[in-house]
């Protein structure tokens, strides 16, 4: 088992290296002229001095490989640059907004978690019924909402017309409501449907019906193998779940003003501020990495037909 | 859902989304950039302006209908885009093997390591806003499904008697490839570009909310939900119908592509429905 | 002494608010410690026969009529968990795919000891060691290792033993065998088979055993039932099927069966074949099903279905011109 957790981590390290590249060359070697690029907002020339000192202080006109080794070079002791804006190391600003998306990106999945799949079990137990029904038209309308309509909705509703939640912000638990219930929409649908085929396929599967003629009630069908193998299905799409939930997460985060690494990835861009941006986008693949590398280890816990690939 | 009730309902939600945005110029009641009256700034939705006005002044109604042009054309398009990538990658590594599928298998788990939002974000942030930037970031970072699903059908494919027959016959791999594998893939390939369509438009949507895709004056639907949120005190009637007509057109696309499945490709039926 | 009594037995598979009758009419009695063989081909009922005895059918089909008597008790009506109760503990039945008929993500060890927890209140760890013990009953070798081992790392022929141990576990009165060996290699069906026969012998445990192979049922089986399209058309002791099939179908089956050492004796033939094909549930001929495939038929096999004609030596056969 540790074996398998060491290589699979292992596994994950040529695309974090991989991704460290692409966003190096996206960055600073595409835009030709980052500094340039930054005056062709509208908002007017630059001054040439001004860009002068830019090129210089970006290192823009040292050859590509020089630039690259100093990219790494930065990496490996964690100096993402200095942010063009705050004139803050980026990797601090990074930490300090760290921690909300963390929370948002958290709850969210919990609430979709807690309610996606004992829906998609219930809906499974009677196909055809009307809990299967309603669940489903539930999930598919879930699936199509744009997150930031129905946070706008949401956010109307309850935060101006009923006055249970703050519009915007960060603060107590009570501001983290309603920007994880639209963030965890999408999830939820998603585990829902999800839950409830696999649920579908585990109960008419053969090793269902030999536990059947074993003389097992129907509880303890479910408890001792239904439960179990479902769950190794719907662990694998949690684990899909996640990447996509952090880039939906940047605009949930704008919506509601939440402090996360989202809406200073926006910002940033907006703002042209490159050494930020590059620093969110590493973040935010780092993180996801992470998340996938330990979900296909719990996966391999449970169902022991993996360990050996 | 009842297997045809998919299809009947999502196409038919999907057309008219298509059909409004085609004949927009004909059914809209004022331009949608131009005719901006700051003296009905703000109305709700009243006999003359059937969505209400916004803070310029402009009728919602008719922004909705150029904006469906504006978001179908990028969601469509950048779907095109998507799946001539990933088809064209996948059938090729499956079919080839060697390095040129360690290559693209490489190239498709760096694409899946990567928030398709934040790298589009990032495309668009270096390109900078505006519709064909917007078809690049979204046609260039979708296509990982429809390659790997390409690869595996070939991969299975490939191995046919059929296939080995028309090497024998001296066919060119273009040839085999076009004429014999791909017609058989058709199914799913369609499926994912349904449901696939369904995920550009709202990527779209949401770009152009965060003012990183179509920027105002210009109608989308997601920039016009972006001034929405600023007047969500005054005028909360903004925030309905361009989310509506999103959720619509979406909603048309999923069932319609669920529907298709059932049809197209029962294998995966399993694993769904 | 009978144990299993099946009168009149109908299946019907309901589909779109319309009912066929899958089986119809089907009656046979094993007494305890027989082996009955139930053969046919596929499609002909004798699977959800053997699912009706143990009330496992699934959503569209249903018994329509008719009695299952067990040890004289009528079990078709008994609710769920009264049938319940019998499974695993009275009944027990294996199925034809070992791979699939095992929860992959459990050891075997642990699906064996599932049945002493059920129905004997066994702790766990009790349960384990017997059925640790089982698998050594069922000859397969380092049986400590292999409890630990999951269905995936075992050949198709020691995940069959798995079923078999898990199957007599609680030493059930009827032993159900639903096609054990048809996909195993031929090398190991008579392993299989051997095995089977020994520790139900030894337990006195009746087998119901299922299959398309003739010859594999008369080895083993001391009655033999044949069934076409639903119905039992033939029950005879096996002897006597192989000397003088009844049923003009038993009797195309018997002879379809190649025989070592035939060439020599009778010169080199064609395989013998029964021309057709089996009619689907929807399309049951009129009269007698088997009529359209028949070479005795005349006029009255077409409009009137043969009823039972007792024959000797307690066999029962059903046609209009058997013998």
């Amino acid at each position: 088992m540790l074996a398998y957790a060491f290589r699979r981590t292992l596994q994950s390290f040529p695309t974090v290296a991989a991704v460290a590249l692409v966003v190096f060359v996206l960055f600073s070697v595409i835009p030709g002229s980052i500094a340039t690029s930054m005056s062709d907002d509208g908002r007017g020339a630059m001054d040439a001095e001004v860009v002068q000192r830019m090129r210089k202080e970006l290192g823009l006109d040292d050859p590509v490989y020089v630039r690259f080794a100093k990219y790494v070079g930065n990496l490996a002791v964690l100096d993402l640059g200095t942010s063009f804006r705050s004139r803050e190391p980026v990797s601090q600003l990074l930490a300090k907004r760290m921690w909300p998306t963390m929370q948002l990106v958290l709850a969210a999945m919990g609430f979709a978690i807690v309610i996606g799949v004992p829906l998609g079990f219930v809906a499974a137990m009677r196909p055809g019924g009307v809990i299967d029904a309603v669940s489903m038209v539930t999930a598919v309308s879930g699936l199509s909402i744009a997150k930031f309509w129905f946070g706008l909705l949401l956010m109307y509703l309850f935060a101006l017309k009923l006055g249970w939640f703050p519009t915007f912000g960060y603060g107590g638990w009570w501001y983290l409501v309603l920007p994880a219930v639209t963030l965890g929409v999408s999830p939820l649908a998603l585990l829902a449907r999800t839950t409830r085929a696999a649920a579908l396929e585990v109960t008419n599967a053969d090793f269902v019906r030999t536990a059947r003629s074993k003389g097992m009630s129907e509880a303890r069908v479910v408890r001792w193998h239904v439960v179990r193998n479902v769950a190794v299905i719907v662990l694998t799409t949690l684990g899909l779940q996640f990447g996509s939930l952090m880039g939906q997460a940047v605009v949930v985060e704008k919506l509601f003003s939440w402090p996360g690494i989202g809406s200073l990835l926006v910002d940033s861009v907006f703002q042209r501020d490159i050494p930020a941006v590059q620093g969110c986008i590493l973040l935010i693949v780092l993180f996801f990495l992470v998340v996938n590398t330990l979900v296909d280890i719990a996966c391999a816990v449970i169902d022991p037909r993996i360990k050996y690939t | 859902m009842k297997l045809g009730a998919n299809i009947l309902i999502g196409g038919a939600l999907f057309l008219v989304a298509v059909l409004a945005g085609v004949f927009a110029p004909w059914i809209a009641h004022t331009d949608p950039v131009m005719d901006a009256n700051l003296m009905v700034a703000e109305e709700p939705p009243s006999r003359e302006f059937w969505f209400g006005t916004d803070a310029q002044g402009r009728d919602i109604y008719s922004r909705v209908l150029y904006g469906a042009r504006i978001s179908l054309t990028v969601g469509i398009f950048a779907q095109l885009v998507n799946t001539l990538i990933g088809t064209a990658l996948g059938l090729s590594a499956g079919y080839w093997g060697g390095w040129w599928d360690d290559f693209v298998t490489g190239l498709t788990n760096l694409l899946l390591a990567i928030p398709s939002l934040i790298f589009a974000l990032a495309i668009m942030a270096i390109l900078g806003p505006g519709l064909t930037s917007l078809l690049i970031a979204l046609g260039l970072t979708n296509w990982s499904f429809t390659c790997r699903l390409a690869r595996a059908s070939a991969l299975s494919l490939k191995s046919q008697g059929y296939v080995q027959a028309s090497k024998v016959l001296g066919y060119g791999d273009l040839r085999i490839m076009l004429t014999q594998l791909l017609p058989n893939m058709l199914g799913p390939l369609i499926v994912i570009g349904t449901l696939g369509m369904g995920g550009t438009i709202l990527a779209e949507a949401a770009l152009s909310f965060l003012g990183l895709g179509i920027r105002p004056p210009y109608p989308s639907w997601g920039s016009m939900l972006s001034e929405a949120r600023d007047q969500i005190t005054t005028a909360p009637w903004l925030s309905v119908f361009p989310g509506l007509a999103i959720f619509l057109t979406v909603l048309g696309l999923n069932l319609l592509g669920d529907g298709l499945r059932d049809i197209l490709d029962p294998q995966s039926r399993s694993r769904r429905l | 002494m009978t144990l299993l009594a099946v009168e009149d037995l109908r299946i019907d598979l309901t589909a779109g608010g319309i009912s066929h009758a899958a089986v119809d009419s089907v009656s046979f009695e094993i007494a305890r410690g027989e082996t009955f063989g139930l053969v046919g081909e596929s499609g002909c009922g004798k699977t959800i026969t053997a699912l009706a005895v143990m009330g496992l059918l699934p959503q569209p089909l249903a018994i329509g009529g008719g009695k299952v008597r067990f040890d004289g008790r009528a079990i078709e009506s008994l609710d769920a968990d009264e049938m319940r109760r019998l499974r695993g503990k009275r009944l027990a039945m294996i199925f034809q795919e070992p791979m699939t008929a095992l929860n992959p993500l459990l050891p075997v060890g642990r699906q064996i000891a599932e049945m002493f927890i059920l129905h004997e209140g066994a702790s766990w760890r009790d349960a384990e060691r017997r059925a640790v013990e089982m698998l050594a009953r069922v000859r397969v070798s380092a049986p400590e290792r292999r409890a630990r081992d999951y269905p995936h790392q075992l050949s198709g022929g020691m995940r069959q033993r798995v079923m078999i141990a898990i199957a007599l576990a609680c030493s059930p009165d009827l032993l159900i065998a639903d096609e054990p060996t048809t996909a195993l290699d031929v090398t190991v069906q008579s392993e299989m088979v051997d095995l089977m026969r020994d520790l139900c012998v030894a337990n006195g445990t009746a087998i119901l055993m299922i299959s398309h192979d003739l010859g594999l049922v008369g080895s083993m089986c001391r009655t033999v039932g044949v069934m076409y399209a639903g119905r039992l058309v033939e029950v005879r002791s096996s002897a006597d099927v192989f000397k003088s099939a009844a049923h003009p179908y038993t009797r195309g089956l018997v002879a379809s069966l190649p025989r070592l050492g035939s060439r020599a004796a009778i010169g080199q033939q064609r395989l013998q074949e029964i021309s057709g094909v089996v009619p689907s549930i929807a399309d049951f001929p009129p009269g007698c099903r088997f009529h359209p495939r028949c070479d005795r038929l005349t006029d009255v096999c077409r409009t009137v279905a043969p009823g039972v004609t007792a024959l000797a030596g307690n066999g029962r056969v059903r046609c209009h011109h058997h013998g």
